[in-house]
């Protein structure tokens, strides 16, 4: 382990809880939040235009909103999470990776 | 008032006496009392003073409510104010202390704000900072100043301890299936309900003993309730509050642990912070009786009705001989009827125009009547009543104590914390939870529900709610309606006076008056918001609780609006006060955040390393001799190296395997140099870059195999570098057959770097002729063993500028590499060298580290340019050609040296030009040190257009957080050896 990226434990408490499909509900702390999980990163050849909308453009969504999430205290996975900007609520949660969602959706 | 212990009254024992002192004096009470009802036993009436104007008060709640009886606990660093006694249970040497006062809350000098009470009206604090009338008003103030510390110093409440708290905190975790929060006849029937379907439940009350509101009854007996839930199964924790209750049905509680014991277990903590993660909560938190603000509502024995009817049937404590009871509602009569049985005289003065109650005939009713001043300073001597129709024909009637009931308000706090609204319910005037779309039941008096046998059903229902929500069963069932009794409650939140200054409260908690609330309207004030922030109406401890209601029906009645219309401000957690103690639990000083230590920590320790925190990581920093300074020690250090040979820890940087088919393609993505021919034996320096063009991190990738490398980070970047990697494998490019896995831990580094690093090396490996100038020539890569068989990687890599080498060994052999090592490195008059050393040897060569690399630098503004390549795409290639990050005037790396060799300059000073000191300069100075090789000081940093444009020109390095300022010129920052003769050696 290249160690925690939040060294300092948290001193609230957790509210969101996550169910990451190979270790199950943990407290979002565990995670560390990626980012909007709709970008479709262009080509690396791809011209600076295209690279600029997808590095710098981002949708304000209110209500459901796919996002990344590492499970960085965990099983290492990359998760895309749908969760409600209002209200906390998570949808769905699976492996980004599409060969490793296969995996875990077959196991649960 | 005088209260008096009454024989055959109450739940507690009375063979156990308990003594404690309050101000100073002994007393004694009895196990099962709280700090309250022993004080109330000994006839103790006043014990604080308010917030603003010092008026005594005396006792006014029976629980978390409480706004008068707020007191210190303990003395030296185990203080803890504001106490609310309460809830502070009695124990064997309990010591408390009255505050806000001088010299005591009986007799004390602040109580003359009392009588300067019109200058101190709402917002008054707000005032003075414009200054005083007529000299400075309007324009800001000067004597603001002095003002402020008076303030200060006269309002407010106790004071904390300066020392360290001595105490332990714990944090503690939980599940259930269904979490009930309070323990009153719904809560109770809500649990045992679910626990009979072999549910996991958990039942919280803050309380001591489990009965809620039920321990205000006379046969009520809590040790029978406790053992019927323990045989139920329901598991219950007392002394616990739950403050917060967060998304995902998850709260958060308070477990006072040690708070009601004299000298607890040191091995216990004093509290528990939880965090208890349920798929259902049931929330039976109970209501609070409201009191009416009239005139001199706040003397000295004056409570509310419910308050007393605890003290009675809870403490044995009859807290009035003469009893004037007010009300505009039901829940008063079984109050006043048993007050009477147990030798009060009692009057009820009830505001409604007809009731239907039997009474003994020796209580008065009054109907049609509402308090309109309480006669007297320090206790009560009388009370002026009238009727409800005309305010100016007055009554007296003499009496010692008033108790309040203006209704019952249920604690909406919790589901508020949800973003759940409280709705306005007209019929029983107070505020009841809005509709919940997650798994949380709100059942009882907390509804709005005032019958007990309907609290129970109301339970019952809410167990039902939370087996729907665990697929038990599915069945609707409606709740009972709220309410419940005989006689229609009617609105009294206030009864007007006509005296000025009116000392009517509606907060009694920071002294609010109605007449403020009035002054905050006049003045624009009316949002609740502002109303709130004008007059600190619903503040400080308890948080409203007592009169947030009675604020908002007088605001409403301003603006003729209905208290609905006005609203209700946000109640967010905690419900109660939370010590920082607790939030902050083990994580205190050493153990604030994590320690890493590298395999060689100990054996660095035992060979005289000074260590130094470098994020989590503990490294060598210096290795002194004998009387060296830090200085004294890092320049011999540096010398050294540069003259024979040095060894140093550098297992703290990141190391990542990177394995599979695919491995070389991934490594060629991500760094700006081509790798893709990298061959197999060889390692390389390169760059990574964000998406967005700027520079991620520095480090090597070495190339073991066809379809294997070990790459190292940096130490800051470590864990950000194996995140990245694994978030483009996972998400970008899942087509891509390679795996990265963290192997930091697994592998200890050391650097060997000065001239005689060959040799030293030489005699450490069981083959000496692999490490020769031509098997391993520079960037060269060899998997060996060390002299005694250990396997062992060894590179040609040079941070230093020397001649180095890096060799890394399996962790659990670092001990036996540094022996073997030093051994052979003192042979050549070697030394041991720390991180100062390290960064002396690197700033010299104007190697950048994460000072330089801090998220704002591009690999031009580094000076590594040339290490982008233009044959290939990676990541940020497109984006780090955008015009602003390719502009001219863009800062750029440099060397620093000052002009008078004498002078020293420090990390972060500011570059200008001489005649244009201001501002953010022209760049700044990022790292320095002493350059035993060049015997002055020197630094490197970014200047805006670099050495180009600035060379042979005296610039000025300003420092004025450290008042200096040098004169200083630009070098190149690679100031030694610049053509790496000595690395290519």
């Amino acid at each position: 382990m290249s160690g925690a990226l939040v060294p300092i434990q948290s001193c609230t408490v957790d509210m969101i809880r996550i169910k990451c499909p190979y270790c199950g509900e943990r407290d979002h702390s565990e995670f560390t939040y990626g980012g909007d999980a709709s970008i479709k990163y262009p080509a690396l050849d791809a011209p600076e235009s295209e690279w600029t909308k997808a590095i710098f453009f981002r949708e304000n969504i209110r209500g459901m909103q796919k996002e990344t999430w590492h499970h960085t205290n965990g099983c290492r996975l990359w998760l895309e999470v749908e969760r409600s900007t209002i209200t906390h609520e998570i949808k769905n949660v699976k492996a980004c990776h599409p060969q490793i969602e296969k995996i875990t959706k077959s196991k649960s | 008032m005088t209260s008096i212990r009454k024989e055959k009254y109450g739940k507690i024992n009375r063979d156990k006496v308990l003594g404690f002192t309050w101000d100073n004096k002994e007393y004694f009470g009895y196990e099962g009392d709280s700090l309250a009802s022993a004080l109330l036993a000994n006839n103790i009436n006043i014990v604080g003073r308010s917030f603003k104007y010092h008026r005594p008060r005396g006792v006014m709640s029976c629980g978390i409510e409480e706004s008068g009886a707020l007191v210190t606990i303990g003395s030296g660093s185990k203080i803890d104010p504001n106490v609310r006694a309460t809830t502070q249970e009695l124990y064997s040497g309990l010591n408390a202390k009255g505050q806000n006062a001088f010299p005591s809350v009986n007799f004390d000098f602040g109580g003359v704000n009392n009588y300067l009470s019109r200058f101190f009206a709402a917002g008054f604090y707000y005032k003075t900072f414009m200054g005083l009338p007529p000299f400075e008003w309007g324009k800001g103030t000067g004597i603001w100043m002095v003002f402020e510390k008076i303030i200060r110093k006269a309002a407010g409440m106790g004071k904390a301890s300066r020392e360290p708290d001595p105490d332990s905190y714990e944090h503690a975790n939980d599940f259930c299936d269904v979490l009930v929060v309070g323990s009153g006849p719904a809560g109770i029937a809500a649990a045992q309900e679910v626990a009979n379907k072999k549910l996991e439940v958990i039942l919280i009350e803050q309380d001591s003993l489990l009965g809620g509101n039920s321990l205000s009854k006379k046969d009520f007996d809590a040790t029978l309730l406790h053992n019927q839930l323990k045989s139920s199964g329901v598991r219950f924790m007392s002394r616990t509050t739950v403050f917060g209750v967060y998304d995902n049905t998850v709260v958060g509680a308070l477990e006072r642990v040690t708070d009601h014991i004299h000298n607890p277990d040191v091995k216990l903590p004093r509290q528990r912070f939880w965090t208890i993660r349920a798929k259902h909560i049931i929330l039976a938190s109970g209501a609070l009786e409201r009191h009416v603000a009239f005139n001199n509502n706040d003397v000295p024995g004056t409570m509310t009705v419910n308050a007393s009817r605890q003290y009675l049937n809870r403490y044995g404590v009859l807290t009035g001989n003469n009893i004037v009871i007010s009300t505009n509602n039901d829940s008063v009569y079984h109050t006043a009827v048993e007050l009477h049985a147990a030798g009060s005289k009692v009057t009820i003065l009830d505001s409604r125009e007809n009731i239907n109650f039997d009474l003994p005939k020796e209580i008065n009713l009054h109907l049609n009547t509402l308090p309109f001043s309480i006669n007297g300073r320090k206790k009560i001597d009388s009370i002026d009543v009238c009727k409800t129709k005309d305010l100016s024909k007055k009554n007296t009637i003499i009496c010692d104590q008033v108790l309040i009931s203006g209704g019952w308000s249920p604690i909406v706090n919790l589901i508020s914390h949800r973003g759940i609204k409280p709705v306005w319910n007209q019929e029983n005037f107070c505020f009841t939870p809005g509709d919940i779309k997650e798994n949380i039941s709100v059942v009882g008096s907390a509804k709005g529900i005032w019958n007990e046998g309907n609290c129970v059903e109301s339970g019952l229902i809410g167990a039902n709610e939370a087996m729907n929500t665990l697929g038990i069963h599915k069945k609707e069932i409606s709740f009972p309606s709220p309410g419940g009794w005989s006689n229609p409650i009617e609105p009294l939140f206030e009864v007007k006076s006509n005296k000025f200054p009116s000392k009517s409260f509606v907060d009694f908690q920071h002294d609010v008056t109605a007449e403020d609330v009035r002054l905050a309207h006049r003045e624009g004030f009316i949002s609740v918001e502002h109303l709130k922030r004008y007059t600190t109406l619903g503040m400080a401890n308890d948080q409203g609780k007592m009169g947030n209601i009675i604020g908002l029906s007088l605001m409403a009645e301003q603006l003729d609006k209905t208290i609905p219309e006005v609203g209700t401000t946000v109640f967010r957690p905690p419900y109660t006060p939370v010590p920082i103690g607790a939030l902050t639990g083990r994580n205190v000083g050493k153990h604030f955040r994590p320690l890493r230590v590298t395999p060689m920590h100990q054996w660095n320790i035992d060979h005289g390393a000074i260590m130094i925190e470098v994020g989590l990581y503990q490294r060598p920093w210096y290795y002194p001799k004998k009387n060296e300074t830090l200085s004294d020690s890092y320049i011999r250090e540096t010398t050294i190296v540069r003259k024979t040979v040095g060894i140093c820890d550098v297992t703290s940087l990141g190391k990542i395997a990177i394995q599979g088919p695919d491995a070389t393609e991934l490594v060629n993505r991500i760094y700006t140099n081509p790798f893709a021919k990298l061959p197999i034996g060889k390692a390389r320096y390169g760059i990574m870059l964000r998406d967005d063009g700027i520079v991620m991190d520095d480090g090597t990738s070495w190339r073991l195999g066809e379809n294997e490398y070990f790459m190292t980070t940096s130490t800051a970047a470590a864990a950000k570098v194996m995140s990245w990697l694994e978030e483009l494998l996972q998400t970008r490019w899942t087509d891509l057959k390679v795996n990265v896995t963290s192997v930091s831990e697994q592998w200890a580094g050391a650097a060997i770097a000065g001239p005689k690093s060959r040799d030293v090396l030489n005699e450490c490996v069981l083959d000496p002729s692999e490490i020769t100038k031509e098997n391993l020539p520079f960037m060269g890569v060899l998997q060996t063993k060390l002299k005694d068989g250990t396997p062992c990687r060894v590179v040609r890599i040079s941070f230093s500028g020397e001649l180095a080498y890096e060799m890394y060994i399996e962790s659990d052999y670092a001990h036996g590499m540094m022996d073997i090592l030093w051994e052979s490195a003192q042979k050549y008059d070697g030394c041991l060298y720390g991180l100062e050393a390290l960064g002396a040897l690197r700033v010299e060569k104007g190697h950048v580290t994460a000072a330089e690399l801090d998220g704002r630098v591009t690999i031009d503004d580094a000076g590594l340019g040339k290490m982008a390549s233009t044959k290939k795409s990676y990541i940020g290639s497109a984006m780090r050609k955008r015009g602003v990050l390719s502009a001219d005037d863009r800062e750029m790396l440099v060397g620093f040296f000052p002009i008078s060799e004498k002078e020293t300059f420090n990390a972060g000073t500011i570059v200008c030009e001489k005649n244009n000191i201001q501002g953010q300069g022209i760049g700044r100075i990022t790292s320095v040190t002493h350059s035993p090789e060049l015997g002055h000081w020197i630094g490197i940093g970014f200047v805006k257009g670099g050495l180009e444009k600035w060379k042979e020109i005296t610039l000025i390095g300003a420092d004025p957080v450290r008042n200096k300022q040098m004169e200083i010129k630009i070098v190149s920052p690679h100031m030694i050896d610049p053509e790496g003769k000595r690395m290519y050696a």
